[in-house]
C-alpha cells in the first residue's frame, strides 16, 4: 500500500502544522502519526469513513480532548508557530482564537443576543453599544441577522435547526477567531439549510482559516481547497481538493471516493 | 506537489513570529479565570467532603453520647429486656426485637403488593394511565409520616379492633403453632398495626425500585418469550423477575432500611410498651418510637445515654442495610449498562 | 387433550396473576384515597380563620396554629437557605469535576445512605452537637437538623440533573474559551435549572412534614416567638402533641394542621413534577 502521507511544505504560510500526532482514548489509538499543514485563510476538509479519526484530529486543534482525563495526545501542533499541546499553554486563550461548531446545534439556554455575546464578554470589555454592534456584525456574517433582528431577546432554542446552527457559527465568529473548526456542521440539517451553511463557509473563508470534518464527499469537493483522506487513524492522502478527487495517488483514496467502500 | 518527506519545515515556524498572547486584558482575564476555576473547583470539592464529614460527625456524636451506657452495660445491653428508669437498668432487647419484627412483617405485606403494582405499571396498564397511576403511588411516599400515624391511630386502629381483630382472634388464635401470634384483647393498636402502617409507607419505595429495574429488561428478551407463546404472567414471573432479581432484592432491602428507621407513624400506633409479648396484637416498642417518646423526658446521664446508644444501634443497623441495598441496586444498573 | 388442559391451566394462572396485580394497584390507591379522605373529613371543619390568626391554646380551650405555622416557615426557610447551596455545590463536584474519582464514588455512596437515614437519628445528632452545647432547645437547632436532611436530597438531584445536560453544550462553551467555572455557572446550571429547582422543591416537601428530628431540637413553644435562639413552635410537633392528647379542641387543631401540611407537601410535589415535565417536553 502506497501512502500519500506527506509533509505539506508546499503550503505557503501554514496556519497550523501538525507533526507526528498520535491520539489515544485510554489504550485505543485513534490517530496514528499524522503530519499535515493547514493553509492560512483556506478551507481544509477531513474526509474518511466513520471512526477513521477525522473528528478526533480536529478536536486536538483546540485541545477539546483536555476535558476528558482518559484522552491523551502525543506529538506537536504548531499554531502561529507555537506548540499548543504544551501543557503550560493556556487552553482557554487558545480556544478564544480557534472557534468550533459542532455536529448538532448547541444553543446555550439563554437569549439569542446573550448566546452571541457570551464569548465576546469573556475576553473583551465592550460597552453596551459596542457589544450590540459586535453581535449584529456576527449575526450578519452568519447570514442570520435579518431573521432574528426582531427577536434577539428570545431563547436560542426557539429557532429552527438550520438557524440554530448559524447562531452557533455567529457565536463562534463573534470572538473574531483566527481559525474555525467545523465538526460535520451540516449532518443534522436538511439540504436547504446545508446549502446556506456552505455558502456561509465560502464567505467566511476570505478572513478565516477553516477546517471542516465531513462525511459528505461532495461537500468536501464543493467547498474546500485542500482535502485530507483518513482511514483507520492514518492520514492516507492529503492534497489540493481538485487533485485528490480527480487524480488520487493512493489506491485506497480512489476506492473511497468512487464509493467502493465506507 | 506531493513530497514524501518527514522533516519539519523550519522556515514555516520562523515565518510566523506573531506572539501567541496578544493583549493585556486577555492575559488578565486568563489569570483571573484560572484562579476562579481553582476556587470554584475547590469549593465544590470542600462541600463534597463536607457530606462525608456529616456522616463521620454523626457516628462520633452518637458514640460519644452513648459512652456512659456502653461502659456500664457493655454487651449485656443487647440481650437485656428490662428498661427501668427507676433502678437505672436499661436493656435494648425489647426495642431491637420490636424494630426487627415490625419491619419484617411490613416487608411480608409490602413486597408482594409492590411487585403487583410494578408489574401492573410496566406490563399491564394502558400507556395513558401509567403516568398518573405511577404518580399516585409516588405521592404515597410524599405524605408525611405523622399523617400516617394519625390515620393509623384514629381510623385504621378502631376499624381493625371492631371488625377484623375479633374474628382473627377467635378463629386463628386457637390454631396450633401460630395461634399464639393472634391472642389477646382486640385493642386496635399494637405490633401488627404498626407493621401494617409501615407496609403502606414502604410500598412506594419498593415499587419505585422494582419499576426502574423492570424497565431495563431488554424488550427483545420479553418479545422472545411472548414469541414462544408465553402468557403475560409467565413473562413477568419467569423472565422479568429472574432477570432483575438482584435489583428487586436491592429494592426490598431499601424498603427494609426505610421501615427500620421510621419513627412517627410507629410511635402513634404501636402502644409503646417495654415488654416482649408473643402476640402480634399486643403493644410493643421499636427503637425509634422509644426515642421519640422518652428522650425529652429522660433524666439522668445513664437514661439519656442509653437512649443515645439505642439511636446508635438503629443507625448502625440501617447503615448496613442501606449499604447492602445500594450495592445490589448499583450492581443491577451496571449489568444493565454493560448489556445495553 | 393433555396439551389443551395444560394450556387452560396456564391461562388460569395468568388470569389469577394479573387480577392479583390489579388488586395490588387498587390496594395502593385505596390507602392514598382513604388517607386523603380522612384528612379532608376531619381537617376541613377544623380549618377556621382562627387557625391562622390565633396562638396554640392551653388544654381545653379554642385557639389557632399561628405560632406553629410561623415557626415552621422560619425553620424550613433557614434550613433551605443553609442546605441548598451546600447540596448544589457537592452535587456539582460529583457531576462536573470528580466523576470517576475515588472521592466522588465514596461521597455518592455515603450520600445515598444519608438520603434514607432515619431522621430521628439526625435529630439526635444535632441534639448532641448543638442543643447540649447551647444548653437549651432552639429553632436554630431545628433548622440545622432539617438542613442535614435537605443536603443529601439536593446533592442527589443536582448530580442527576447536571448529568442530563448534554456534553456538547459544555464543549461548545469551552470552545469559546470559557473557564470551567463560567461553563458551569452560566451554561450548565442554566440548562439544568428546572431539574435543580425540582430537587429543591422536593427537598422542602420532604422536610415540611418531618417531626422526629424537631422533637429533640426545636421542641415546641406555646407562645408566639420569632426568636431562632429559643425553643420554637412548629406544626409537626404541635400536631404530634395535640393528636396524642385527650382534649378535643387540641385534636381538632391537630387535624387542621395535618391537612395544611399534607396539602403543602402534595402541592410542592405536584409543582415540582410539573416544572420538570414542562421543561423536558419543551427542550
Amino acid at each position: 500500500m502506497q501512502t500519500g502521507r506527506v509533509d505539506f511544505t508546499d503550503i505557503q504560510n501554514p496556519k497550523i502544522q501538525v507533526r507526528d500526532l498520535n491520539f489515544f482514548y485510554g489504550s485505543f489509538q485513534a490517530v496514528k502519526s499524522v503530519s499535515l499543514n493547514v493553509a492560512d485563510k483556506k478551507v481544509t476538509a477531513f474526509i474518511g469513513p466513520s471512526g477513521c479519526g477525522k473528528s478526533t484530529l480536529l478536536r486536538t486543534f483546540n485541545r477539546m480532548y483536555a476535558l476528558y482525563p482518559q484522552q491523551r495526545v502525543e506529538g506537536s501542533i504548531l499554531f502561529n508557530g507555537q506548540n499548543i499541546l504544551d501543557r503550560k499553554r493556556d487552553v482557554n486563550l487558545l480556544r478564544a482564537k480557534v472557534g468550533m461548531v459542532f455536529q448538532k446545534p448547541t444553543p446555550f439556554p439563554m437569549s439569542i443576543f446573550d448566546n452571541v455575546a457570551f464569548g465576546v464578554k469573556l475576553y473583551e470589555d465592550l460597552d453596551h453599544t459596542a457589544l450590540a454592534e459586535r453581535v449584529q456584525w456576527a449575526l450578519e456574517k452568519a447570514a442570520l441577522w435579518k431573521e432574528v433582528r426582531d427577536k434577539l431577546k428570545q431563547g436560542g432554542g426557539s429557532l429552527s435547526g438550520g438557524q440554530q446552527q448559524r447562531l452557533c457559527i455567529a457565536r463562534a465568529i463573534a470572538v473574531q477567531p483566527e481559525v474555525l473548526l467545523l465538526d460535520e456542521p451540516t449532518s443534522a440539517l436538511d439540504p436547504i439549510a446545508t446549502a446556506r451553511i456552505e455558502e456561509l463557509i465560502s464567505e467566511l473563508n476570505k478572513e478565516l482559516t477553516i477546517v471542516i470534518v465531513t462525511h459528505n464527499m461532495q461537500q468536501a469537493a464543493r467547498i474546500s481547497n485542500f482535502t485530507a483522506f483518513m482511514y483507520m487513524g492514518e492520514l492516507i492522502e492529503f492534497n489540493e481538493t481538485a487533485r485528490l478527487f480527480t487524480n488520487p495517488e493512493v489506491r485506497l483514496t480512489q476506492d473511497y471516493i468512487t464509493g467502493h467502500f465506507g | 506537489m506531493v513530497k514524501h518527506s518527514q522533516s519539519v519545515s523550519r522556515s514555516a515556524i520562523e515565518a510566523t513570529d506573531e506572539t501567541f498572547f496578544n493583549g493585556r486584558l486577555q492575559l488578565e482575564r486568563t489569570a483571573k479565570g484560572q484562579l476562579l476555576d481553582r476556587l470554584f473547583r475547590g469549593l465544590t470539592r470542600f462541600f463534597a467532603v463536607f457530606v462525608l464529614l456529616i456522616l463521620v460527625a454523626m457516628i462520633a456524636a452518637l458514640l460519644a453520647g452513648s459512652m456512659p451506657s456502653i461502659r456500664r452495660f457493655g454487651f449485656h445491653f443487647f440481650v437485656d429486656a428490662s428498661w427501668n428508669p427507676v433502678t437505672n437498668q436499661f436493656g435494648a432487647l425489647v426495642p431491637i426485637v420490636g424494630t426487627v419484627v415490625t419491619s419484617l412483617i411490613a416487608l411480608l405485606i409490602a413486597v408482594p403488593v409492590s411487585f403487583g403494582i410494578a408489574i401492573f405499571l410496566t406490563e399491564l396498564s394502558p400507556r395513558s394511565l401509567r403516568g398518573p397511576l405511577g404518580t399516585a403511588i409516588e405521592l404515597l411516599a410524599a405524605i408525611p409520616s405523622i399523617i400516617y400515624g394519625m390515620w393509623g391511630l384514629f381510623v385504621f386502629a378502631p376499624f381493625f379492633a371492631a371488625h377484623i381483630q375479633p374474628w382473627v382472634i377467635e378463629h386463628l388464635g386457637s390454631w396450633p403453632l401460630v395461634g399464639f401470634l393472634f391472642q389477646g384483647a382486640p385493642m386496635g393498636i399494637g405490633v401488627f398495626t404498626a407493621a401494617f402502617i409501615l407496609a403502606i409507607m414502604v410500598i412506594p419505595f419498593v415499587t419505585a425500585v422494582m419499576r426502574d429495574v423492570f424497565e431495563i429488561v431488554p424488550p427483545l428478551l420479553k418479545e422472545s418469550a411472548y414469541g414462544l407463546g408465553s402468557t403475560t404472567w409467565e413473562v413477568a414471573s419467569s423472565i422479568v423477575l429472574p432477570y432483575t432479581r438482584v435489583g428487586v432484592m436491592g429494592g426490598v432491602i431499601l424498603g427494609l432500611g426505610r421501615a427500620l428507621g421510621e419513627t412517627m407513624a410507629v410511635t402513634f400506633v404501636i402502644g409503646n410498651a417495654h415488654e416482649l409479648s408473643s402476640s402480634l396484637f399486643m403493644p410493643g416498642n421499636t427503637i425509634s418510637s422509644s426515642l421519640a417518646n422518652e428522650f425529652t423526658e429522660a433524666v439522668g446521664e445513664l437514661y439519656t445515654s442509653s437512649l443515645v446508644e439505642l439511636g446508635l444501634v438503629l443507625f448502625v443497623i440501617t447503615f448496613v442495610v442501606l449499604a447492602l441495598a445500594k450495592v445490589l441496586i448499583l450492581r443491577m444498573r451496571r449489568r444493565a449498562g454493560v448489556q445495553a | 387433550m393433555r396439551a389443551s388442559q395444560r394450556y387452560f391451566h396456564r391461562r388460569v394462572v395468568n388470569v389469577i396473576g394479573l387480577v392479583a396485580s390489579c388488586a395490588a394497584m387498587i390496594f395502593g390507591l385505596f390507602f392514598l384515597g382513604a388517607i386523603l379522605f380522612t384528612l379532608l373529613k376531619n381537617g376541613l371543619p377544623a380549618l377556621k380563620m382562627a387557625v391562622f390568626t390565633e396562638m396554640t391554646p392551653p388544654p381545653g380551650s379554642a385557639g389557632g396554629l399561628l405560632n406553629a405555622i410561623v415557626g415552621s416557615l422560619m425553620m424550613s426557610g433557614l434550613a433551605t437557605l443553609i442546605g441548598t447551596p451546600i447540596g448544589i455545590l457537592a452535587g456539582t463536584y460529583l457531576a462536573e469535576f470528580g466523576s470517576g474519582s475515588p472521592l466522588a464514588s465514596t461521597v455518592r455512596f455515603i450520600n445515598g445512605i444519608l438520603l434514607s437515614a432515619p431522621s430521628v437519628v439526625i435529630g439526635f445528632f444535632i441534639y448532641t452537637l448543638v442543643v447540649i452545647k447551647m444548653g437549651h432547645f432552639s429553632g436554630f437547632a431545628g433548622a440545622l437538623a432539617l438542613a442535614t436532611i435537605i443536603i443529601p436530597v439536593v446533592v442527589n438531584s443536582t448530580e442527576n440533573m447536571l448529568k442530563l445536560v448534554p456534553n456538547t453544550l459544555r464543549e461548545a462553551a469551552a470552545a469559546l474559551g470559557a473557564p470551567q467555572w463560567k461553563i458551569t455557572w452560566y451554561v450548565t446550571y442554566r440548562a439544568a435549572s428546572a431539574g435543580i429547582m425540582t430537587g429543591i422543591l422536593l427537598a422542602v416537601a420532604r422536610i415540611s412534614g418531618e417531626t422526629a428530628p424537631l422533637l429533640f431540637t426545636a421542641l415546641n413553644n406555646q407562645f408566639f416567638s420569632a426568636d431562632l435562639g429559643r425553643p420554637l413552635a412548629n406544626l409537626p410537633v404541635v400536631i404530634f402533641q395535640f393528636a396524642m392528647s385527650p382534649y378535643e379542641d387540641w385534636q381538632h387543631l391537630a387535624w387542621a394542621g395535618a391537612l395544611l401540611i399534607t396539602f403543602a407537601v402534595l402541592i410542592l410535589n405536584i409543582v415540582a413534577r410539573f416544572i420538570l415535565r414542562r421543561t423536558s417536553t419543551s427542550g
